[in-house]
């Protein structure tokens, strides 16, 4: 379970503090998947960095599994953004790098990666560059990269936002296949309503810059086959639109 | 990219066509064409005494780029990651690299004698900094989300150095030697000219003297060659270390 306790986080500037995020208290249980959406430069990214331990907050708690964070965890493995793969390292050095960095033996890591790489799809693509990945097969070897680690928690800032909308949908299939195999407690970043929808069993809408948790929507039917397709898909879509903006709703209502 | 035979042939061809048409024109015994100056350069090659001045300038700067490697690399790569200590260090830096260190070989001489030393430290002077402003910038370059990302797997500040900031800076450390070498050579060629029996400047100011027109030349050609195998192994290099940069 992780577990935030008024959590506060400033940044100092030239023009004094500012705050990033503002008293953010959240529970998140073990095996759940939650879903963070919110308006660009919100601090939705801040938030995934405070509960990895790349940043303390200011003031406030956040809880792995009962322990205070205070840096990196080992139970936990983080994917950014820009995937974070290393250009001058193949892609089964990328995927065994975590291992690497725990001091595992050589061949330890080859029998890990080797099969993990395999089941993401990326047989045969061991010895390559990034450089000579699509967008897809990159986002892969950063999801072989956390998952060597055997995480509980699995924390995720936008991983499919450079992906063409097939690719994507094509992604977001094998995440739910990925977590569901392993049990993995999962917090992602988005700004796509239909990815936060689709794979979100519980949706935290944050607020503009400080964050603050504006409305939590259940989603229960988040991950089942043809949700996408279904009135309850887009009538939650509806419900996070509105509370996103709700400025824009009203003006389409007034039209 | 790796100099092919071929491309190596047209640009001595080039070259050597260019220097052959300036020599008519001149047309002065103080300036031989090429093919006497390369028949000088094989004789005095095969007679030993040119090699051992190539010799002599080739272990000049490999020593002194050897030295400001050593010195230059970590600490450019460790004021790139802190702000702090570069705050504190860069304008020193600022303020000493424009000086032409050139200028304090009368006083290393003085200090350290007209031998290798001195030699050795003046060219150590003028490329170290160089060197220690590309490696730093290059490694201030170095996206912040790439470090926290491999610092969430665990890597503690060495991990970090051998995993993402020696390799991301490699290619920029390496362009930098190329740039050094140039100017390596030519603070060679002063220094050598100044004191002492041996290398090419000697070579070169020392044929002058006796108007050996060919033989000077011989040993301008040696200094060329000399720069040429010293990038050609610095590109072997970098095909090597930097692979994934060749695609």
């Amino acid at each position: 379970m992780i577990r935030l306790k008024d959590v506060y986080l400033e940044y100092l500037t030239a023009a004094g503090p500012v705050a990033a995020v503002g008293r953010v208290s959240l529970e998140v249980a073990a095996g759940e998947r939650l879903v963070f959406i919110g308006p660009s430069g919100c601090g939705k990214t801040t938030m995934i960095y405070l509960m990895a331990g790349l940043l303390a907050p200011t003031a406030g708690v956040i809880e792995l599994g009962g322990r205070r964070v205070a840096g990196p965890d080992p139970r936990l493995a983080l994917i950014l953004q820009d995937y974070g793969l290393l250009p001058w390292k193949t892609v089964s050095q990328n995927a065994a790098l975590g291992l690497a960095v725990r001091r595992m033996g050589r061949q330890e890591q080859r029998e890990i990666v080797r099969p993990l790489l395999a089941e993401l799809g990326l047989a045969g693509l061991e010895d390559r560059y990034p450089a000579q990945l699509s967008g897809g097969q990159r986002q892969r070897v950063a999801l072989a990269r956390a998952l060597a680690l055997r995480p509980a928690y699995l924390l995720m800032d936008e991983p499919l936002s450079a992906l063409d909308a097939l690719t994507r949908e094509h992604l977001q299939e094998l995440l739910l296949e990925v977590w569901r195999e392993r049990q993995v407690t999962v917090v992602m970043v988005t700004h796509s309503i239909e990815e936060a929808v689709y794979l979100g069993r519980r949706l935290v809408v944050l607020s503009p810059r400080p964050a603050r948790v504006q409305a939590v929507v259940e989603n229960p039917g988040a991950g089942s086959p043809g949700y996408r397709a279904s009135a309850e898909f887009h009538r939650q879509c509806g419900r996070l639109r509105e509370l996103l903006d709700p400025g824009e709703q009203r003006q389409a209502a007034a039209r | 990219m790796v100099l092919t035979w071929r491309d190596l042939a047209i640009g001595i061809a080039l070259i050597g066509l260019a220097w052959w048409a300036l020599a008519a024109a001149v047309s002065n015994p103080a300036f031989p064409g090429p093919l006497p100056a390369a028949d000088a350069l094989a004789r005095l090659l095969v007679a030993g005494e040119l090699a051992a001045h190539l010799a002599a300038s080739a272990w000049r700067v490999l020593a002194s780029l050897a030295v400001s490697l050593v010195l230059a690399v970590p600490l450019g790569l460790v004021l790139g990651r802190k702000q702090a200590w570069d705050r504190v260090l860069a304008p020193a830096v600022y303020l000493l690299y424009p000086v032409p260190k050139i200028v304090l070989l009368p006083l290393i001489m003085v200090l350290a004698g007209i031998g290798e030393v001195a030699k050795i430290t003046v060219i150590f002077l003028v490329i170290f900094f160089q060197l220690l402003v590309t490696t730093r910038d290059a490694a201030r370059a170095i996206p912040v989300p790439t470090v926290l990302s491999v610092k969430s797997l665990g890597a503690g500040e060495g991990d970090i150095y051998r995993h993402v900031v020696i390799p991301a800076c490699l290619p920029a450390i390496l362009t930098g030697v190329r740039i050094s070498l140039g100017t390596a050579i030519s603070v060679l060629f002063f220094a050598e000219t100044v004191a002492g029996t041996s290398g090419l400047g000697y070579a070169i100011l020392d044929a002058w003297h006796r108007a050996a027109y060919s033989q000077m030349f011989a040993a301008i050609l040696a200094m060329s060659l000399l720069g040429l195998s010293f990038y050609y192994i610095i590109d072997l290099l970098e095909r090597w270390w930097c692979r994934w940069q060749y695609l």
